[in-house]
């Protein structure tokens, strides 16, 4: 009560009071912050933290004809299973490889594509940029499926085109090349969308940079790569973060070429794949949570570590 | 040539261009280079359109070859067939989508720009810590929480329905990551403060100044959370089982799965294309239409 008597005497003088201790005004307008975020937190909470929580919990219990049926307390018997299963661990091994190919493929196209555009201002950029784009507006099961029949011996244009050079088309779709076939379709869908970030980032520098480090004697290459390059490097972390995450947990492509390249595709091919195969198509939920769960960490240590690693060139604290 | 000498006498009003200017030998190098890209990006479009003309049996032997027309013009016969075809459920599948990727890109945009502009305007206690939480939380795969997420609905009767895909679909961690971001700086304080002088109240500052300053933050987070939620795959697999129900991703991969794995009658290789080709037009003139407003909004993350 005091305190409010003051407040209100205190009244007329509003400017200078907010520097004062946390005031009546203060306090109501912090719960308007919370107001703002209620919504958003009800969703976070029963959509993110619910389902990580109960999906640890799953984790650590085991349910199935050996436990009668019955949800039984298994500690950590499930991740002792997943760290020693072959087709978590290959899996594992798997969408690492498709990070290490991957990612640099699709950054280092959309860098390239990137810093062309912004050299030329001409009305054939334009179109490119657009053009370039566009694979990002098609969902992925329509670009895989797109693939799917552009590789196909039945379909596709491979054996006309080999033809015309008097070769075999090769087999896209079987074991050897699905790798390759897979990480050309990402790297379709998506190197649209980075170019477009590091396009707009590169335009945010200031020309006069140019100007002086040309006035120094660089050329366009030095400036492209100890300019732009070193100047987007924020950019660039956040665009390999979301590359490196959306990676790890590969699943629609090739779960949608399965049906046309069934004997290279098995359904342990990803984590993300094995885990759904456990849960829907052996009702091992308790298990397939487990493979999530240990996505989810392994995924989040990646990334954590690759934050913490560039965090001087992000600019992240 | 000319542009870049009147360019040259004028640094200031273009400037950015006069760092931009190159040799004649290099910016052909540049062109075929781009000309290239392009050609990779677009080649499978075209595929996809010249496929959707065909018959069934047109798509493996054609006068025309995989990349160019047949002689026979199929395309109006497919549209067709989509609206009889098992009861026209294609364009069930259609408004399926529509309506995933409208309830939840919304939905989830009005989430997260209240959110980013309580992290990013209001002083409370434990907003550090809910940012930090936040970021961490960008970090998570969302996949990993399909599998629970399932479960946990299936224990509430809700599997099998709408909300299945729509409330999960209304989670976006990034995107209120990036209206915070943006909200920082585009919204100044002494407005703000100059509008609680004057005796608005924190709702109507929040409708008459702070929204329309984020509207390009809004644009954005709303472009990315349709996209993602138009494209989303694994979850509505997941949780959906009534056909009835499906988002057109999903139905065209089982009629895919169904046209590779079955007999004459259930390949449906001229429906698969055209459908594929139908389904993907309203994205692209969405996005082709909103250029200005999406062009420099992607960018927003990275501004620090």
């Amino acid at each position: 009560m005091t305190s409010t008597t003051t407040e209100r005497a205190a009244a007329p003088a509003r400017p200078g009071r907010r520097r004062g201790g946390p005031s009546l005004l203060d306090t109501k307008r912090q719960w308007w912050g919370w107001l703002f975020l209620a919504p958003f937190t009800v969703v976070f909470v029963l959509f993110l933290l619910v389902p990580l929580a109960y999906a640890f919990w799953l984790s650590l219990h085991t349910k199935g004809i050996a436990t009668g049926g019955e949800s039984v307390f298994t500690g950590v018997a499930n991740y002792v299973r997943v760290f020693t299963d072959a087709d978590f661990l290959s899996g594992m091994a798997r969408v690492g490889k498709f990070v290490l190919v991957m990612v640099p493929v699709q950054i280092g196209l959309a860098v390239a594509i990137a810093l062309v555009l912004d050299t030329l201002a001409t009305r054939l950029s334009k179109a490119s940029r657009l053009l370039v784009f566009v694979p990002y507006a098609i969902p992925a099961v329509i670009g895989a499926l797109m693939w799917g029949f552009l590789y196909s011996p039945r379909f596709g244009p491979a054996n006309d085109i080999f033809g015309f050079f008097g070769l075999d088309a090769p087999d896209f779709l079987s074991r050897d090349l699905i790798f390759g076939s897979l990480v050309n379709i990402v790297t379709w869908q998506w190197v649209g969308y980075y170019m477009i970030i590091v396009y707009a980032a590169l335009r945010a520098i200031d020309p006069s940079v140019y100007e002086a480090a040309r006035l120094d004697g660089a050329g366009d290459r030095q400036i492209a790569f100890r300019i732009k390059i070193p100047m987007i490097a924020s950019s660039m972390v956040m665009i390999v973060v979301f590359a490196l995450i959306g990676t790890l947990q590969f699943f629609t492509e090739p779960t949608v070429l399965r049906s046309v390249a069934q004997g290279a595709i098995p359904t342990t091919y990803t984590p993300n794949m094995y885990a759904y195969s456990m849960a829907f198509s052996y009702s091992q939920f308790n298990y397939a949570s487990t493979i999530a769960f240990a996505l989810g960490i392994l995924v989040f240590i990646g990334s954590y570590i690759f934050l913490y690693a560039t965090r001087k060139q992000s600019g992240l604290k | 040539m000319t542009t870049a000498t009147t360019q040259q006498t004028s640094p200031h009003a273009a400037g950015r261009r006069a760092g931009r200017r190159a040799g004649g030998p290099r910016r052909i190098g540049s062109h075929l280079f781009l000309l290239l890209a392009v050609l990779y990006f677009i080649v499978p479009l075209w595929w996809l359109v010249v496929g959707s003309t065909k018959t069934n049996s047109g798509l493996f032997v054609g006068s025309g070859g995989a990349l160019w027309f047949n002689d026979e013009f199929a395309l109006w016969d497919n549209v067709q067939q989509l609206f009889t075809y098992q009861g026209g459920i294609y364009w069930t599948w259609m408004r399926n989508s529509f309506v995933y990727a409208i309830v939840g890109g919304v939905g989830s945009t009005v989430l997260a720009v209240l959110a980013g502009y309580a992290l990013a305007k209001y002083r409370f206690r434990g907003r550090n810590l809910y940012f930090s939480m936040l970021l961490g939380s960008v970090m998570v795969p969302l996949t990993a929480l399909t599998i629970p997420t399932f479960v946990l609905l299936s224990q509430l009767g809700m599997i099998n329905t709408m909300w299945a895909v729509i409330l999960p679909s209304l989670l976006s961690p990034i995107g209120v990551y990036l209206v915070r971001v943006y909200a920082v700086d585009a919204i100044p304080d002494e407005m703000l403060d100059a509008g609680r002088v004057d005796g608005a109240g924190e709702l109507r500052l929040f409708f008459r100044v702070a929204l329309p300053l984020l509207r390009p933050a809004f644009v954005t987070v709303l472009l990315l959370t349709t996209v993602a939620t138009w494209n989303n795959f694994f979850l509505p697999l997941a949780v959906l089982r009534d056909p009835q129900l499906l988002p057109v991703t999903v139905g065209i991969n089982q009629w895919q799965a169904l046209s590779n794995a079955g007999a004459g009658g259930e390949q449906v290789w001229n429906l698969i294309t055209t459908g594929a080709l139908v389904s993907i037009l309203p994205l692209i003139v969405a996005f082709l239409g909103l250029q200005k407003y999406w062009q420099g909004g992607l960018s927003l993350g990275s501004i620090k």
